[in-house]
Formats: C-alpha cells, structure tokens, sequence
C-alpha cells in the first residue's frame, strides 16, 4: 500500500486517526497537562509578587534580604539533585535496582538540603522581623518561594514511597510510569527555581 | 482538642438552619437505613460508589448536581420571599442568616450545580461519542467526582456546625478578612472550594487528555461531534483558569491562618489584585459552563431537525475563539474600579467581540433547523426555550459590556436579571436538555413526555416572571444584596419575582414527578435499539444502557457523524456491516481510593475550619496512605473474553437490525 | 424610619418611574441616551432572531407537510458569510460606541458648566456616609447638601471595606476603597431630593447604608454653608473614630469644622487606627 502524500507522519493514517495512544503515551501526556496547571499557579503568586514587590510598607524591600551566597548553594543542591534524578532515571532504563536506590537516596538527600537551607533563611528573616506579616512584600515573598519549598517537600514524600514501591514490587509498567511522571514533576521544579531565582533574587539585588 | 469548636458553634437559638438541618438529616437517615434494610449497600458499594466507569461516575456527578439544585434553590426560594416582603420592615430574615443565604446560593449554584452538571454530562458522553471504552485516567476520575462532593459535604455542615460566609459568592477581601470576617463562615468557603476544586482541576486533566489522546480510529479532529469540540475547550479553560482560583484562595487562607498581608488594607496589601485574580478565573468558569451547554445544544437540535449542524467547520472556530478571547475580558467585572478610560474601554471593547462568535452560533442553530423536519420532544423544546432566552440574557450582557452603561447598572438587580439570564436560560436549560437527552442511553428507558413538559412550561414561564423584574428593579437603581429596603416601588416587582420563584418551584416539583412516573413506567419507555431519537453520534450505536466497555469493537470512523454514515450505509445496502473480529481487553478496576480520599479530605477541610491541627495532620496522612494502598494493588485490570464480547454484540447487533428493518446476523 | 419619610413620600409622589430612566443631571442623561441607543441598536439583531428561531421552529415542525425538507443543507458560503459579518458590523458599531462613551463619560473627566466646581470627599464607614467639604471647612454624616448646576468633583475612599459610592439619578458610581482616593464628577442640573447607597455589599448592616442627596439652589448651599459653619461638634481624629466604631446607621447631622489634609489622613490611614481595635460592629 503506498502513503497517501497529502497526509503526514507515516502515510497511510493521518495521526489524529490513528485511534487511542498507548497507555505510556495517555499518562505522560496527562501529567504534562497536570504540571502545565501547576506552573499556571505558580504564574499567580509570581503576579501577586510582581505586584506587591514595591509594597514593603517601610519594611525591607527585596535588595535587603536577599544573600546571594546562600541562595546559589540552595540552587547548587536542587540542581545536583535533578542531575542525580537523571541518573535515576538512567538506572530504570537499564531496570538496575541498586543503582536506583542509590540515585534516588541521592535525589532525596540533595532535595532534603535545599530545604534545609531554605528552612534556614526563613527562620532567619522571622528571626530579624522580616517574617510574611511585616508587609505585603514579604507576604509575596515568602508564599512564593514556600510554595515552591512545599512542592519540593510533596516531591520528596513522592520519591520515598517509589523507592520502597520499586523494592517491594520491581520495575512494572505502571511504576515506570510513575517514575517518569515523577522525574517530569522533579525537573519541573527547576524550571520553577530559574524562573524564581531570576524574579525574586537576581532581580531583587538588582532592583 | 477541639480547636476553636465547642457546643455553642452549633446555633441553637436558630431555628431556621436547625429544622431545616433536621429534615435533610433525618431523610439521609431514612435513606441510609431503607438501603440497608433492603440490602441494597453491598450493590452500590460495589457497582457505583467505587466504580471507575465514566458512565456512572457520570450519573452520579449529574444526580449530585440535581441534589443540590433543591439546596440552592431552597436559598433562592427564602431570598425571594424574604425581599417580597421586607420593604420597611426587617422581614423574617435578619441580615446575619440573609447575607449567608445569598453566599450559599452562589455558591452552591456555580460550584455544586452548574458545574458537577456539566462535568457529569461531559464525563457520560464523551468517551461514548469518541468512541473509546473509558476515559484516560478512570481511578482519577473517581477521585475528582469524591473531592466534588467532599467540598459539598463541609458546605452543607456549614449549615449546623457554625456558619457559613457572609460575604458573597466570591469573597471579596477586605470583607473576607479575619479583621472583618472573624468566623469560621469564610473558612468553610474556602477549604470546600480548595477541595472541590482539586477534584474539577483534575476532571479537566482528565477529560482534556481523553479528547486528545484517546479517539476511535478514524476520529479525527475534524469528525469530531460538536460536544467534544465544546467539552475540550471547556476543559482547556478548567485547565488554564482553575489554578488561579486556587492560588487567589490559598493567598486568602493565608492572610486568614498566618496573618499574611496579601489583600489587607494595611501593610500594603492590595484588595484590587484579589479582584483581578478572582476574575482572571472567574470570567472564563462562566465560559467552562456555557460552552458545553452550546454543545448540547448543537447535538439537540441537529438530531431533532434531522440534519446535519449547519457550519460544523464556523463552529468549531467560533468556540475555539470563545475559549481564547475569555481570558481578554476579566476586567469588564469592575469598570466601575475607576481604572481609565482607556482600560475600560479596551475590556468593552473585547467583552462585545465576544459576542460575535456567539452570535454566529446562535444563526448556525438557527439554520440548522431551516430545512429541517423537527420533532418536539422535550430536549427540543428547552433548546427552542434556550435560543430565545439566551439572546435576550446575551443582549444585556452587550449593555453591560459599554462601561458607561456599567457604571450605573453595575451590581444591580439589573446585572443579577443578567447572569441568571445566561446561567439559568443557558446552563441550566442545557443541562435539563441533555439530562432529557441522554437519560434513555444511561439507563434503557425515555424519560416520561407528559411530565416534562410541564415541567419546561413551568421552569420557562417561572423563569420570565421571576428574572423580568429584576431588569426593571435594576433600572429602577435597586442594588444587589439588600436584605430590605425603603422604597415603595420596588416592592410590586419584587412580589411578581416571588412568584416566579414560586412557578420555578412548581417546575422542580414536576422533574421529581417525571423521574418517579418515567421509573414506574420504564417496561413503556424502554429503548430497546439503543437509539431512541434517530441519532447521529456514536453514543447512539451501542445499547442503552451500554455495557461498561462501551464499544465491544472500537468503531471504525470514516467521517463527520459516524453512527449516522454507518446507519446509512446499513440502510442502503440493506444489510448491517461486516461482522468484526472480536478480541480480548482489559477493563480497570473499580476502586475506593475516591471515596476513602474523600473521607479524609473532609476531615481535613473540617479540621482546618476548626483549627483541630491532629486531625488535619491525620486527614493529610489519610489520603496519602489511601493513594499508597492504591499504588501497591497488583491486579488493576479485569479481562473481557473475546467471547463475552462478541455475545453482547451480538445482542446489540440484532437490535440495530430490528431498528432498521433489515436482516440480522446468522448465528456463527 | 422618620428619617426617611420625606424620601418615601416624594418617590410614592413621584410615580415609578426608574431612577435610571429619570436622570437629573448631565452624567445620568448620558447614560441614559447610551443605554437607550445601545438597546436600540442591538434590538434591531435580536427581534429578528426571535422571531425566526420561533418561525423556523413552527414552519419545520416535522408535521407540516408544506415545509421543504432539505437533509442534506448543512453549508453555505454565502450564509457562512452573513452569519460572521452581521455580529461584526454591529458589534463595530457598537464597540466604536462604548470607546468613544467611556471617554465621554469617564468619571475623572471634569465637567463643562459655567460654575466652577466644588470639591466634596466621601469616606465609606461601617453603614455611613461621611461627606467633608474642604472649602466651606464643614463635614456631613448620610446627608450630602450640592449646589445645582455646579458640577461636583467628589473624591471617594474607604476607611472599612469595599463599597460603591452611587445616586442613581446622577450617574457613575464608583468603589470606595481603603487608602486609594476615586473620583467622580457628577452634577445635578437642578433642585431635587435623591436617593443615594452603597452599591457594593459590606456586610451587615450593609441594606441601611444609604444617604439622601438635596441638591439645592447656589445660593442657598452658600448660606446654608455658612450657617453650619461652627455649629455642632468638631470633627477631629477622636470623633471620627468615634463616628468609625458606632454599630450600624446614625440619622443625618452635621460637624461645624474640619481640620484641614483631614481627608488626606484618612486616605493614609486606611482605617487601621479604628479597626485594630475593634471590628466595627461586626460579630465574632
């Protein structure tokens, strides 16, 4: 049978008629949708930040509490942690159980730091009176960059239970599903940190 | 222990919310225990509460929908003869119970009503008219339907366990405050619209996924019926708008629970970016509910013309540009926030382009039925209902839409005449439409005539005298909200609005009457063919109701309205198609994750209102081992032989034949 | 009650007119003339849609037999034409409309009048109305007294929640917010005694939030402003918390000085001072 050359992909079939998408195809494309509304959220409290960032009502504005030392090892962590994530991943491919555990413990450790810093740096400002009731400022400030904390505290809760899933059951097909839907959730979160570091941080000193 | 509740959070000197609490529990009481006596709960346990099925879950999402309508409209019922008769006089509601009321009905109405109606609606039909067995995430959907209800349950509990809030449907700080709102009312507001929405955030994953991943061979975009057209692009909006309601929410929670300072009046928080937020999802949910109706309607009144929709292709353009131009408009809510001149008449401006593919679908509809044989059933007569009513609710909305014209008109009786306009003469009737519609697929037997067109002449006639008047009260500058007033004027309106509510109720009355006499007599109604009103689409191709695969053989689409080409083809040729090849699959299996979820996200949002911090911790902690239980299952999916498949086909087979007078199959 | 019996009668004297209908100043009639003409012009699409949506729905009624069946009419370029083109033009039209209205009608914009205006600030209480007249240097509580045919430029704020400043027989309403200060230029073209409220709802005691506007002759506000002058008590920081904090609707009266910038201050503040305090009257 020759292609028809008017229709795209493989000839024969235009691909919104080739019928139901296999399973692996439907889940992925479904948990892109799901963290397309995530970062839409997200979207919300960067344009509540963007729109109280001048609001600091004599308070500190962004420039005062912004230590950059701290931040970059903050980022330093969660990028270390997505790279151990990608090894992760690499051993789910080869279906290697070991080295899966040892990259995710890594990914979770590395998640695990990141939030202690950053534990740190809120308890820090509270410390000083630069908590998120001082000004609207701080309030953006601070739900901002917790929200992204609390995902990256869901995620780890997220990542413990798939390494005790993958030892008690192995490599099935639903739980390498959900271990790619979780490496989308984990590097999504990075985009989330560039996009945070850049507004709230490097602008913040900037500004 | 108990954080802030005690015995005084119940409101013992008020006897409204009491009694009324008393007769809803005392007949959940009576149902719960007449199934159990009867025997009933192990089947519904099994076969509804934790099916994965979309058709059920589809059901229960609409019979939800339908329950609550009586709650919300019980609120509209009391604001209405509250304001009948409070003219110089406090009336029987003092402001304190009135100002809940009209939050509840709000509410109540938009998330609870209008929006588990179309999403259940959405749920039955798509994958039938898509063709496939299921949805793309079946357990998934379960969930969102639990969370749904879960959001409804502690809503409802706000009637005996404290309050509910007093600050309109969308809660607009600084009113919304802990400075101004110390009770418990807003936070009920909020954890049940938190959790709610969770569950449609993730209908809308759902659904979305399904249209675009998951269709018959041979469905392809362009093939698709019109209410699949509609339903992705409400779902895109449920997608795209949903989580800014829950991040405006979570800002409003946490100026509530840690003293934030996002939408306060001091420490330079900012009351008119909680407007913009609200809106910025608040103008395109209007536009998630209205544009499955539209499909309704395009499948309505195609099937019962007898003809294909006029302008298929103008359709679905016009609804895709509906979809993108609904998140242009935000503003036009607050013209009279004293932005300019400019920006307000730019958001004119793109509100009344609006109107454009709008009208476009009205004359498509309009053509549609030219050259058409119509046949009147009742599906059909609320969309004849719907066209008139809409372009009248549709106009006002243009007047709205010219700032001027807002800046008198705005939060008036005239713009509540407005939405209910739209939401009751298009939403509503919609969902009425359908549920007509459809009824016969999702349980084998047509709905009684007789009844429901009672019920059409009551519910439309209450409608015209209930929201005429409201236009005329709104130019007569009466505003929104009042729980009484001093005018003389407006009181003849306002008695004329009362009946109508009283007409409306009648309607309701009639829709019970219909549904108990069309199961009495369902052995007279039965739809043996699985196609009742000469239909189009592919829910018509297998039985009523359809086995829970759907489709025996997924259908082979060739073109635009598949089951009517593959009728034709029959027809024609004299004969049904080749019989196919029949084949083993694989169907999920139910689960209680939803409802399990549900209990604990109940006891969460309880918790929360309450400040009870064990019990929100225990409830997180809940639906996370619930979700982890799921997880470790190892059998998901039972296995339909090709041999049981075949045999049901076959029966279906045969009745299609019957249906249209040709030969059936030889046995094998 | 009493308070409000003179209103009372003079609308049930006054026939029912809509309020909307019945303008009595320039800003109103606008409206009024746009309301009309934009319904005007929309009618002329929707009757005609009704009535074919009924025509249709009766003529193609699968019993009649004279209608024409056409199964297979599901397209036209022409009609597809018509059916994107009719909405367009009169949703140009009408857009061109509503742009040129919103400026027109802008309530930043000052209006033309022989009289110079004079300034009159609005704070929103919990249920009232204080209006304070920075040049006659008096302050009213529900009870705005305007000269006729001088326009009004009012400068509105909140020192509690959301509400909307609105006389439905002069046009505009705006919101009135805490620490932001709206504007609004209205004029009454002549004597008359209207109704005013807060068009956005407070809370409780929300439905008696309203106010009566006497609009009067010229020289008539003068000498009425002038006998207020000095009589009555102070309006200061101490009686206008007092004033924030009383629970509910206070009958009209009058305060014989204001300090001056006291509108400003009240814009700053936001409320706050009052609030912190006390929760205005709201339960708990």
């Amino acid at each position: 049978m020759s292609g028809d050359p008017h229709k795209l992909g493989r000839g024969e079939i235009a691909p919104s008629e080739r019928g139901p998408a296999p399973k692996r195809v439907v889940v992925a494309y479904g948990f892109w949708i799901f963290l397309l509304t995530d970062f839409i959220m997200f979207a919300g409290f960067f344009a509540a930040y963007a729109v109280l960032a001048k609001a600091t009502a004599g308070g500190p504005a962004a420039r005062d509490i912004v230590e950059l030392p701290l931040v970059g090892g903050e980022t330093a962590l969660l990028l270390a942690s997505s790279f151990a994530c990608g090894m992760a991943g690499i051993a789910t491919a080869a279906k290697n159980r070991f080295w899966f555990q040892i990259a995710m413990a890594a990914t979770a450790l590395l998640g695990a730091g990141f939030l202690a810093l950053e534990a740190y740096e809120f308890l820090h400002l509270i410390g000083e009176g630069h908590g998120p009731q001082r000004s609207a400022f701080l309030s953006a400030f601070f739900a901002l960059v917790g929200c992204h904390g609390l995902h990256v505290t869901l995620g780890l809760v997220w990542l413990t239970t798939m390494m005790a899933q993958v030892q008690a059951k192995g490599f099935r097909d639903e739980i390498l599903r959900r271990i790619a839907c979780f490496s989308l959730f984990w590097h999504a979160l990075d985009i989330i940190w560039v996009a945070l570091f850049t507004t709230v941080y490097l602008l913040g000193v900037a500004g | 222990m108990f954080g802030k509740l005690n015995w005084h959070s119940i409101p013992w000197d008020q006897p409204i919310p009491l009694i009324a609490a008393a007769i809803v529990g005392s007949g959940i009481l009576a149902v719960l225990v007449w199934t159990w006596r009867a025997g009933h709960v192990p089947y519904l346990w099994r076969e509804w509460i934790t099916s994965v099925d979309h058709k059920r879950i589809g059901i229960m999402y609409c019979g939800f929908a339908l329950l609550m309508l009586m709650r919300g409209f019980v609120d509209a019922a009391m604001m209405r003869s509250q304001q009948a008769i409070a003219y110089g006089n406090p009336g029987y509601l003092p402001p304190e119970h009135y100002d809940q009321i009209f939050s509840a009905h709000g509410t109540i109405m938009i998330f609870f009503v209008a929006m588990p109606f179309v999403i259940g609606l959405m749920n039955f039909v798509v994958p039938l008219q898509l063709g496939v067995r299921d949805v793309a995430f079946p357990t998934l959907n379960n969930v969102s339907f639990w969370l749904t209800a879960s959001g409804a349950l502690l809503i409802n509990l706000s009637l005996v366990i404290g309050e509910f809030a007093k600050t309109g449907w969308l809660a607009y700080p600084p009113l919304s405050e802990l400075r101004f709102s110390p009770g418990v009312g807003v936070d009920y507001y909020l954890w049940a619209l938190q959790i709610s929405g969770v569950g449609t955030l993730l209908s809308g994953v759902n659904l979305v996924t399904t249209i675009l991943k998951m269709r018959a061979p041979g469905m392809g975009y362009t093939r698709m019926p019109m209410f699949c057209w509609t339903s992705l692009a409400s779902n895109l909006l449920i997608v795209a708008a949903f989580p800014i309601l829950t991040a405006t929410l979570a800002m409003l929670l946490l100026d509530r629970y840690l003293g934030f300072h996002f939408f306060t009046n001091e420490l330079g928080g900012n009351q008119m970016m909680f407007v913009n937020l609200i809106w910025a999802w608040g103008h395109p949910e209007v536009y998630i509910l209205i544009l499955p109706a539209f499909g309704v309607f395009s499948e309505i009144v195609s099937t019962f013309s007898s003809k294909p929709l006029f302008g298929y292709r103008s359709m679905v353009v016009a609804t895709m540009v509906i979809c993108i131009l609904s998140f242009m408009v935000w503003l036009h809510h607050f013209f009279t926030m004293g932005a300019g001149a400019d920006v307000n008449g730019f958001f004119g401006v793109t509100t009344m382009i609006i109107a454009v593919p709008t009208g476009v679908k009205v004359f498509n509809w309009l053509f549609t039925m030219y050259g058409g044989k119509i046949r009147f059933h009742v599906p059909m007569l609320w969309a004849v209902a719907f066209m008139v009513t809409f372009v009248i609710g549709g106009m006002t909305g243009v007047l709205l839409a010219v700032p001027p014209a807002d800046f008198v008109l705005h939060n008036s009786l005239f713009l509540v005449a407005h939405f209910h306009n739209v939401i009751i003469g298009g939403v509503l009737f919609g969902a009425f439409a359908g549920y007509n519609y459809w009824f016969p697929k999702a349980f084998g037997f047509r709905l009684d005539e007789r009844w429901g067109r009672r019920a059409f002449w009551l519910w439309v006639g209450g409608f015209y005298l209930a929201f005429m008047p409201l236009y005329v009260l709104g130019l007569m500058g009466m505003t929104r909200r009042m729980a009484h007033y001093d005018v003389p004027g407006w009181q003849p309106w306002l008695i004329a609005a009362a009946f109508g509510a009283l007409m409306i109720a009648g309607g309701i009355a009639c829709q019970v009457i219909q549904l108990y006499v069309s199961i009495r007599n369902r052995k007279d109604l039965v739809d043996v063919s699985g196609d009742p009103w000469d239909g189009r689409s592919l829910e018509w191709i297998t039985t009523s109701p359809p086995p829970p695969f759907n489709f025996a053989v997924l259908p082979n689409v060739t073109g635009e309205e598949a089951y009517w080409g593959i009728k034709s083809t029959a027809r024609d040729n004299g004969e049904l198609s080749e019989r196919p090849k029949y084949e083993a699959f694989h169907m999920p299996r139910n689960s209680p994750t939803g409802v399990v979820t549900a209990f604990f996200t109940t006891a969460l949002g309880f918790a929360a209102v309450w400040h009870i911090w064990w019990l929100f911790v225990l409830g997180f902690l809940g639906a996370w081992a619930t979700f982890v239980i799921f997880a470790w299952r190892d059998e998901n999916e039972i296995e339909i032989s090709a041999a049981e498949a075949e045999r049901l086909d076959a029966e279906r087979r045969n009745a299609k034949a019957r249906l249209l007078d040709i030969p059936a199959d030889q046995p094998a | 009650m009493l308070r409000r019996l003179p209103f009372v009668l003079a609308a049930a004297l006054g026939g029912c007119a809509p309020a909307l209908l019945d303008p009595a100043g320039p800003v109103a009639a606008g409206e009024k003339t746009l309301l009309i003409n934009s319904l005007a012009v929309m009618l002329g699409i929707v009757i005609p849609v009704i009535v074919l949506t009924l025509a249709f729905a009766f003529w193609f009624r699968s019993g009649n037999g004279r209608a024409k069946h056409r199964p297979e009419f599901a397209y036209s370029g022409k009609l597809e034409l018509l059916v994107w083109s009719v909405p367009l033009l009169v949703i140009i039209f009408l857009g061109g409309m509503g742009w040129i209205a919103s400026h027109e009608l802008d309530p930043r914009r000052p209006l033309a009048a022989t009289r110079k205006p004079i300034t009159i600030q609005v704070v929103a209480l919990d249920w009232k109305w204080l209006f304070i007249y920075p040049e006659q240097g008096i302050a009213t509580v529900n009870r705005v007294v305007v000269p006729a045919g001088t326009p009004v430029d009012f400068r509105i704020t909140s020192a509690t929640v959301m509400n909307s400043f609105f006389v439905p027989r002069l046009g505009s309403q705006i919101y009135a917010m805490a620490g932001m200060e709206a504007k609004l230029n209205l004029m009454a073209d002549r004597p008359g005694r209207f109704h005013g409220l807060s068009a956005h709802y407070s809370g409780e005691g929300f439905s008696d939030m309203d106010f009566t506007v006497d609009a009067v002759p010229a020289q008539q506000f003068a000498g009425w402003a002038a006998k207020m002058r000095g009589r009555g008590p102070a309006l200061t920081a101490a009686s206008y918390h007092a004033l924030a904090r009383q629970k509910g609707n206070v009958t009209p009266f009058a305060y014989g000085s204001v300090p001056r910038g006291f509108f400003a201050a009240a814009v700053r503040e936001a409320g706050a001072p009052v609030h912190e305090t006390d929760n205005g009257g709201r339960e708990s």
